[in-house]
């Protein structure tokens, strides 16, 4: 299993930022998001966070609520997620779960770790807990092995963002803008000055996601993180696309052109 | 007591402690409560409750919302005996508090002017709300208006439909208004879409939550803003009646005309609480909106507390012939009052709740809100139970004038 502290550790000795890419589970289909996960990592994506279907993702823009919508209606349970973990770990990514608190608490926080543990994910993203309501996730996380990444925002202050990097292993994602998920046709200036801000509280990787969708952004953002973040603009592509194939080809070409951009800091 | 011709002191604002039950530093009703939302929301969160803290403890800030809540809301708000009514709930004495009197029409004015108020000690020009019924949304359009704020409201496409009415005074009063076309187009998915807005455009823009859900602070000060309902209702039941109720009775959606009416009578332990949800076509449709009866403890739009969700935390669609109602979480501190035993909730299905709609207007010539229905409805059977020497005070939150699309079309007027 690749871990996270491999991930960044290869790409600082190529000196470069890490890529990585998001896709929520079942979407556009069980298998198909293994099939897009596997293309943008043959592509040159070092990490997927794959994302977990919730009914209220009040974080995430149209683009991501129409691709869980897809991934609901078909019918994508937790199961269905640990499995599609399971399929993009096989590829040599390290893979994460990026996912609402709720399903968590409500599946068991522990039996969530150690599930998502044996499916050979490393560890897990989750955008709405915060520090004062993160104790149960940290215990049973560090129990089962695996990382937890929260994120700071823009509007964090100091205190806050050394609550946030305390709870963090493996890295600290960092919000670009205020906002919710969407590609954008800008960088957020904000977003370095938070970088620098959040490394002065700690050590570990910072990358930042949000608003970010094609090459020429990517090296913008690889010259001050250490790892650069996509979503939206993966799964525009793939609800785009007129079928399966073409849809894996279009998010091949954009990783390619990612990874291509991390490299040019 | 109150003085000067004014209706509310400090202690009124915010009961300090005094009925027991505010949050702890973390906002926690017990288990219940907290905050769950993306860290960029907290700063936003911090300064709201700092500034709250402040004002509730600033004499001119309370004078400011007495004084609106006076000349503005139309407050007190009466106590109205309905003898005919009654005569339905088993010779109980049903008393009714006319919050539908208020300006506006809906216990909704209260929160909106207290925290239009704030939004104004905030520094901020805008104001957004989610709406169901589409009377948070007035009010809150309202108060955007007499206080030359921007306001923008997001109603899910089907309560834009079932309320069409409200949906037009909004606008009228210079309120864009969004309808929400994601998930099952209510409130749930308005209240998803105004938090998208306020994480975007925070710097200029206050939240003006419309109920007791949400991340704290918003539990705290919609319940503050809403409590002047049962100290009022305290002070005038004693002074009509020589005594205090048997029973208090309240709708619950998000809550908030409920915990309105309940707080100032938390202390009195011999006072009953009961809260209504709506049952929609009943729990076995599984078309219902009984999120403290029969719902499971879980996280919904920032707050733990009870939802409506299945195995796997998964939102469930809620069901009510009220907009109002028709909400999948409540808040947190009703979730709490009822596992410490406190407060009871029951469910109240569409057709009682239209029941005893009609039997207001016919027995008594006023026509409630959909919402507050279900409450009457609660006291009808409460009545039965407890008996001719029972005195039954029950919230009418809002008047039905909103309600006449969905009352022609259920009763073929
Ligand atoms: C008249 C009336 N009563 C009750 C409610 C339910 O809300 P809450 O439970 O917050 O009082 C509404 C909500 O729109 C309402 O308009």
């Amino acid at each position: 299993m690749t871990t996270l502290q491999d991930v960044f550790a290869k790409a600082k000795a190529e000196n470069r930022a890490a890529l990585i890419g998001y896709l929520p589970a079942g979407f556009p289909s069980k298998e198909g998001a293994v099939k897009a996960a596997a293309a943008i990592v043959e592509a040159g994506c070092d990490v997927i966070e794959i994302g977990l279907p919730y009914s209220d993702p009040l974080m995430d823009g149209p683009t991501i609520q129409d691709a869980v919508h897809v991934a609901l209606s078909q019918g994508t349970r937790i199961a269905d997620v640990m499995r599609t973990v399971e399929g993009v770990a096989a590829t040599g990514a390290a893979t994460l779960v990026m996912t609402y608190w709720n399903p968590i608490d409500r599946y068991g926080a522990d039996r969530f770790a150690r599930d998502l543990a044996s499916a050979g994910g490393t560890g897990t993203i989750t955008p709405d807990l915060t520090p004062e309501e993160a104790e149960p996730w940290r215990v049973a996380s560090a129990e089962a092995g695996i990382d937890t990444v929260f994120l700071v925002a823009p509007s964090s202050t100091p205190d806050r963002i050394k609550a946030v990097v305390d709870c963090c292993t493996g890295f600290v994602y960092a919000a670009s803008l205020m906002g919710i998920t969407g590609a954008r046709d800008s960088v957020n200036a904000a977003a370095e000055g938070l970088v620098a801000r959040t490394r002065a509280h700690t050590d570990l990787p910072v990358c930042v996601g949000l608003g970010i969708g094609n090459g020429r952004q990517a090296a913008e953002v690889a010259a001050y993180a250490d790892g650069v973040i996509v979503g939206s603009a993966f799964i525009r592509l793939l609800l785009d696309a007129p079928d399966e194939a073409s849809g894996l080809a279009a998010v091949r070409k954009l990783a390619a052109e990612l990874a291509e951009g991390v490299r040019q800091r | 007591m109150a003085h000067d011709g004014t209706i509310l002191t400090a202690a009124d604002l915010a009961g300090n402690g005094t009925y027991g039950n505010d949050p702890d530093l973390r906002g926690k009703f017990g288990i219940f409560g907290g905050r769950y939302v993306p860290e960029a929301l907290i700063p936003a969160l911090d300064e709201v409750a700092q500034t709250y803290e402040k004002a509730k403890n600033d004499a001119s800030f309370i004078r400011e919302f007495d004084h609106l809540l006076r000349t503005y809301a139309g407050r007190p708000t009466t106590l109205t005996d309905v003898p005919r009514f009654s005569e339905e709930a088993g010779g109980a004495r049903v008393i009714l508090k006319r919050e539908d009197l208020t300006h506006t029409g809906a216990h909704k004015i209260n929160n909106v002017l207290g925290q239009a108020l704030l939004t104004k000690r905030l520094g901020k020009k805008r104001v957004i709300a989610e709406t169901g019924a589409g009377q948070h949304g007035v009010a809150t359009a309202t108060a955007a208006a007499l206080m030359g704020l921007e306001c923008v409201i997001y109603m899910g496409a089907v309560d834009c439909e079932r309320q069409a009415l409200n949906v037009a005074r909004m606008k009228l009063l210079g309120a864009t208004v969004v309808p929400v076309h994601n998930g099952s187009k209510t409130l749930k998915d308005a209240i998803n879409e105004a938090f998208r807005d306020w994480v975007t455009n925070v710097d200029s823009t206050h939240y003006l939550f419309g109920t007791v859900a949400g991340p704290h602070p918003f539990p705290e000060i919609v319940r503050d803003f809403a409590r002047i309902i049962g100290v009022e209702a305290r002070r005038q039941m004693l002074e009509l009646t020589g005594q205090l109720p048997t029973a208090v009775c309240a709708a619950v959606g998000g809550g908030s005309n409920a915990i309105g009416i309940f707080h100032a009578f938390i202390g009195d332990r011999d006072v009953q609480i009961h809260g209504y949800e709506a049952a929609g076509r009943g729990l076995e449709s599984g078309e219902h909106a009984l999120t403290l009866t029969a719902g499971s403890v879980g996280v919904l739009h920032g707050s733990r507390t009870y939802v409506l969700q299945d195995d796997e935390g998964q939102t469930i669609e809620s069901h009510s012939i009220s907009a109002g109602l028709d909400y999948p979480g409540v808040g947190p501190e009703h979730a709490w009052l009822k596992d410490s035993g406190r407060a009871t909730y029951h469910g109240v299905t569409d057709d009682e709740a239209m029941a005893a709609f009609s039997l207001l207007a016919r027995t008594e010539g006023i026509i409630p809100a959909i919402e507050s229905s279900h409450a009457l409805a609660g006291a009808l059977k409460l009545g039965q139970e407890l008996g001719p020497e029972a005195t039954i005070l029950v919230n009418l939150s809002g008047r039905g004038d909103k309600d006449m699309g969905t009352a022609m079309k259920y009763f073929g007027l």
